[in-house]
């Protein structure tokens, strides 16, 4: 029997970004309001602390503030013919845990989405025909528009306090800014970041080919800065500890610096961590949840009665959650049946490496936001009849760190042991800066999230199961990326030029990293029949729970999806506060 | 003239043990005094239970500890009545009779108005939770001993009583009355002389405010009138900040003041903390604080960036510990991370303080202006005696600075005295 808690109002899974603004934004209806964190506690002080982040061994290779394995993980299969086997050594992504999430490790890219991503499939309908999406893929509307969230992407990018330029504030193009992009109601909050050597080389060969580079948008602050909460980020000093690490600096957006520290100071607040939510519970009729049940950190199982969910714990996390849950019926692709699980997507990235003898860039001098782009090959300025693909990428000229056990890149050829690796790691360390391309990746059939049927994790409850290949109209927009990119690597005069872009048959590699942007799962859409959440994030099937996070994406974006995640967290937060309370109901016809 | 102990009958319907009824209004006002006077700072021990009292109050007779002023009848002060409770605050007498130390600012608080008085009673007892848990008693060595002794303190030093600006409408008067009074600013900021006593309780003395040094950290000078270094480069809207969120484009709070910031200062309206700015401000600094300031000494920032840094120099241990939030300017990057270069901190007469930072670290406090607690680590762990005296150095004579170099036995002292390293900010090594 589950040991059973005092209720609260309102209880919410996970304590990441997504959960913080649910928090500060329900907490001022003056309701009772609890987190459950299944990891552990984190603050800038005393767990990010200089010099103890500078550690590369500790948390950029052997990864300590991401989840373990062992704790949760999934299995992971090309096709639905093949049997998954479970993910044991982190790689190809890296899940967050603990207060923060993966806010705490992120490099802080932080983009909106294209008016035309919003509306994916009615733009590829209507501007290329209905026949240009081929059988199988699955991509649909996101049921909101982008004119709907403009106010929610501004403020969480106040809150976040985000370093960039705007290019198009409402409809006039900025010198200096992405033209390319949805129009803003203003400018960013900070100045861009300091630029480093290889942003103004790249700007420059941009420029000179007839390209639009402007400066990432960074959550990294470019200067003292106080948020609309009232909370202080200091000026970003490029120490080179972003991704993966916590910010010594108070520079970095995270949960911790942008939102915690006023959100603790509520008294309707708590939070508690080592609190390892297994379950949504439901009333009989199984149409409205009456609490979690979590399991403590002497895995004592424990019962919170609650009056509302948030659910806003990682996104593959999220998935599972609601399958063990048993809220809706897990999707099957084969008799194309359920919701839950369906349109799991990821990121099509790939990217080239220049050497240059003559020149040298300070490598250890980064930050995770720092970076030159263009949006030249976005998805609204490709021509998808003609090219034979749905897609685009930004491109991304970025120097974020110089550690030295992972970022010795050395031309192809070069020894890989001994002297001959030594005399080449001496020559070319500094010399080199890379342009990645970071694409969007479309949502298929057959590329799905369900629960596995023979492997559970350490309580005996089943993992996901992760079924997901590459497909050929992904890799037809990566290579379009690398052809058309070769051009402008070649003027930048670099003495050796490599490539690095998924060829036709590749398949999914889960060993080396690529991005940490699982979406989809619990999509979001107008249809109950094919989306499990509704334009607020509620639950079509159980009104009182709201899904937070890019698990509600019905395909991927080509942006990194954090600044997206945390506008629909506000714009859901609103629906919640000054409608869902005063009249609890399905905010939508179903 | 001493305290008036005799109340106006209104405000004796308060009194009495059956405290029950006071109005929410009273209780209000009472709680918002309470704050201003920041009884909570010293009568709740560290994790323990607000007003249950327990804390060691340092002094150079020995610890005194603050006792419980909760309203529980064994344990607290339930059974005071508005008189008792009068005398105690006011004389530092108790209710049995016995002498309170002086640890208790009476002297002060002796400048409370009566309504104040008895808003603070109706506060006590009946605002706040009864704690019954008795606090540890008191045992200075003879002859602090004997507390009747310090009645003959009391007739030499206390002052006088109830302030003329106790109900001053004007900023000016507001303000002289809760610094003189609840704010006891000059326990902390006033020079004290040979008895311990301070060398001035108020406005019309040159010694009011003037700075000192209290439990190892050196106390600037809040006299802000006038010119020179220090508060008086401190407008009146950086007094403000500086009391609602323990900060400014000029430093950032440590030590003990911090309590101040958190439990007082930051409760208190902005029109209340300009006043006591205004105040501040009317006193004129000391001819030796005011002295022209040197100009700003642009080559500290070349010498640190210029690439030869002696490897066991001030400046290269400052680039590699310091830098990182201070930059090479010494102008931080308020109100993120406060500037050294001028912090009255850094450049104080005595480096007890800089050194105490830079072993130990500070924390701003989270006000409900500026929630953000940002922290500086320790360095106790990672830099020696040497090394801290170095920096310490450094800081104190670069970018205008015109503290003395500091020695590495005046660290170890600071370090001795700190006691345990805190392993906090220390790489875990397994």
């Amino acid at each position: 029997m589950a040991r059973q808690e005092k209720p609260v109002d309102i209880v919410m899974i996970g304590l990441g970004w997504t959960n913080a603004i649910m928090g500060m934004e329900l907490a001022s209806t003056g309701l009772s309001i609890l987190a459950l964190e299944r990891g552990e506690d984190r603050d800038t002080m005393p767990d990010f602390v200089y010099p103890r982040m500078a550690d590369e061994l500790s948390y950029g290779v052997r990864y300590k503030l991401m989840v373990r394995p062992s704790d949760n993980t999934q299995t992971i299969r090309h096709s639905p013919k093949d049997t998954a086997v479970p993910y044991r050594v982190l790689g190809s992504y890296l899940p967050g845990t603990g207060v923060g999430g993966s806010g705490v490790h992120w490099n802080g890219h932080t983009w909106r989405p294209l008016e035309e991503e919003f509306r994916l499939r009615s733009y590829v309908t209507e501007t290329f025909g209905a026949k240009t999406i081929p059988e199988g893929m699955t991509i649909a509307d996101y049921p909101v528009s982008y004119d709907e969230l403009e106010a929610d992407f501004d403020m969480f990018e106040r809150v976040a306090g985000i370093s960039g330029k705007a290019g198009n504030i409402n409809g006039r193009i900025q010198e200096g800014g992405n033209p390319f992009e949805a129009p803003r109601s203003g400018e960013y909050p900070m100045p861009p970041l300091k630029r480093t050597y290889n942003d103004v080389l790249f700007d420059e060969a941009a420029k000179a080919m007839g390209f639009h580079p402007f400066p990432l948008p960074a959550a990294n602050a470019s200067q003292a800065y106080t948020n609309p909460y009232g909370l202080t980020l200091g000026p970003c000093n490029f120490c080179g500890y972003c991704e993966r690490y916590g910010c010594i600096n108070y520079s970095k957006s995270s949960p911790q610096v942008c939102i915690l520290p006023l959100l603790k100071r509520q008294p309707n607040f708590s939070y508690r961590t080592r609190a390892d939510v297994i379950r949504i519970d439901l009333d009989k009729a199984r149409k409205r949840a009456v609490g979690v049940t979590y399991l403590d950190e002497n895995d004592e199982e424990v019962f919170q009665p609650a009056d509302l969910v948030i659910l806003g714990s990682y996104s593959i996390n999220n998935v599972r959650l609601m399958m063990l849950s048993g809220i809706g019926e897990i999707y099957d692709p084969a008799k194309n049946t359920g919701t839950l699980g369906r349109n799991y997507a990821y990121q099509m990235n790939g990217g080239y490496t220049l050497f240059f003898k003559d020149k040298y860039f300070n490598p250890f001098i980064g930050a995770g936001g720092n970076g030159q782009c263009m949006d030249d090959f976005a998805i609204s300025r490709i021509d998808f009849a003609k090219e034979g693909f749905i897609g685009g990428s930004y491109i991304n000229a970025a120097m974020t760190h110089g550690q030295p056990i992972r970022s010795l890149p050395l031309p192809s050829g070069s020894p890989s042991w001994g002297s001959g690796w030594k005399k080449a790691a001496q020559e070319w360390y500094g010399h080199v800066m890379t342009v990645g391309s970071h694409g969007s990746n479309m949502a298929y059939r057959d590329c799905y999230l369900d629960l596995d049927p023979t492997y559970t994790d350490r309580h005996g409850l089943p993992l996901l199961r992760m079924t997901f290949d590459w497909k050929d109209n992904d890799v037809r927009m990566t290579q379009f990326m690398k052809n058309r990119l070769k051009p402008l690597m070649d003027s930048m005069g670099a003495d050796v030029v490599q490539a690095a872009f998924k060829e036709p048959g590749a398949h999914y590699d889960i060993r080396p990293y690529q991005t940490t942007h699982n979406v989809g799962g619990t999509v979001m859409g107008h249809d109950p029949k094919t989306s499990v959440l509704n334009r607020y994030l509620q639950s079509w099937e159980v009104h009182n729970l709201f899904v937070m996070g890019a698990s509600a994406f019905p395909q991927n974006l080509q942006y990194n999806p954090t600044g997206l995640v945390g506008a629909l967290a506000y714009w859901s937060a609103r629906a919640i506060r000054e409608d869902y309370l005063k009249n609890p109901r399905p905010l939508v016809g179903a | 003239m001493k305290p008036s102990l005799a109340l106006p009958a209104l405000l004796l319907v308060l009194a009495g043990p059956a405290h029950g009824a006071a109005d929410p209004e009273t209780v209000a006002r009472g709680k918002y005094l309470a704050a201003a006077g920041d009884c909570v700072a010293c009568h709740t021990a560290p994790d323990g239970r607000p007003y249950a009292g327990g804390r060691a109050v340092e002094s150079p007779f020995g610890d005194i500890y603050s006792s419980n002023i909760t309203p529980d009848r064994k344990f607290g002060i339930g059974d005071y009545s508005l008189e008792d409770f009068s005398r105690a605050v006011r004389l530092g007498v108790r209710k049995d009779g016995a002498q309170l130390y002086p640890a208790m600012p009476y002297p002060s608080y002796a400048k409370i108005s009566d309504a104040d008085i008895a808003a603070l009673y109706a506060f006590f007892m009946n605002g706040i939770e009864a704690v019954p848990q008795a606090a540890p008693k008191t045992a200075l060595a003879w002859p602090f001993s004997m507390r009747w002794g310090v009645k003959f303190w009391n007739w030499a030093f206390a002052p006088e009583g109830v302030s003329a600006h106790a109900e001053a409408p004007d900023p000016l008067g507001r303000g002289r009355y809760l610094v003189e009074s609840l704010g006891h600013c000059g326990s902390c900021h006033t020079p004290r002389g040979l008895a311990f006593q301070e060398k001035g309780y108020g406005a019309d003395d040159e010694h009011f405010l003037a700075g000192a040094e209290i439990g190892g950290w050196p106390t600037p000078s809040l006299r802000a009138g006038g010119s020179g270094r220090g508060l008086p480069q401190w407008s009146e809207d950086d007094i403000v900040e500086f009391l609602a969120t323990g900060r400014n484009r000029f430093g950032a709070v440590v030590g003990e003041m911090e309590l101040v910031i958190t439990h007082s200062t930051s409760q208190l309206t902005e029109a209340d903390n300009r006043a006591i700015a205004t105040f501040l401000k009317s006193l004129p600094a000391h001819a030796d604080t005011s002295a022209a300031a040197p100009a700003a000494a642009p080559d500290t920032a070349q010498r640190l960036t210029a690439a030869k840094v002696d490897v066991n120099s001030g400046e290269r241990l400052y680039l590699d510990n310091c830098n990182a939030c201070h930059f090479v300017d010494g102008k931080g990057a308020p109100p993120a991370f406060p500037p050294l270069a001028g912090n009255t901190l850094v450049e104080a007469e005595s480096p007890s303080g800089v050194i105490h930072v830079i072993l130990s670290g500070a924390r701003l406090p989270s006000t409900p202006r500026a929630p953000s607690d940002i922290a500086m680590p320790n360095f106790d762990w990672r830099l020696s005696d040497d090394e801290v005296a170095k920096i310490a150095s450094f800081v104190r004579s670069s970018w205008g600075n015109r503290g003395d170099a500091v020695t590495a036995d005046q660290v170890a002292k600071i370090r001795k005295e700190i006691g345990k390293v805190k392993p906090s900010a220390a790489p875990d090594v397994k």
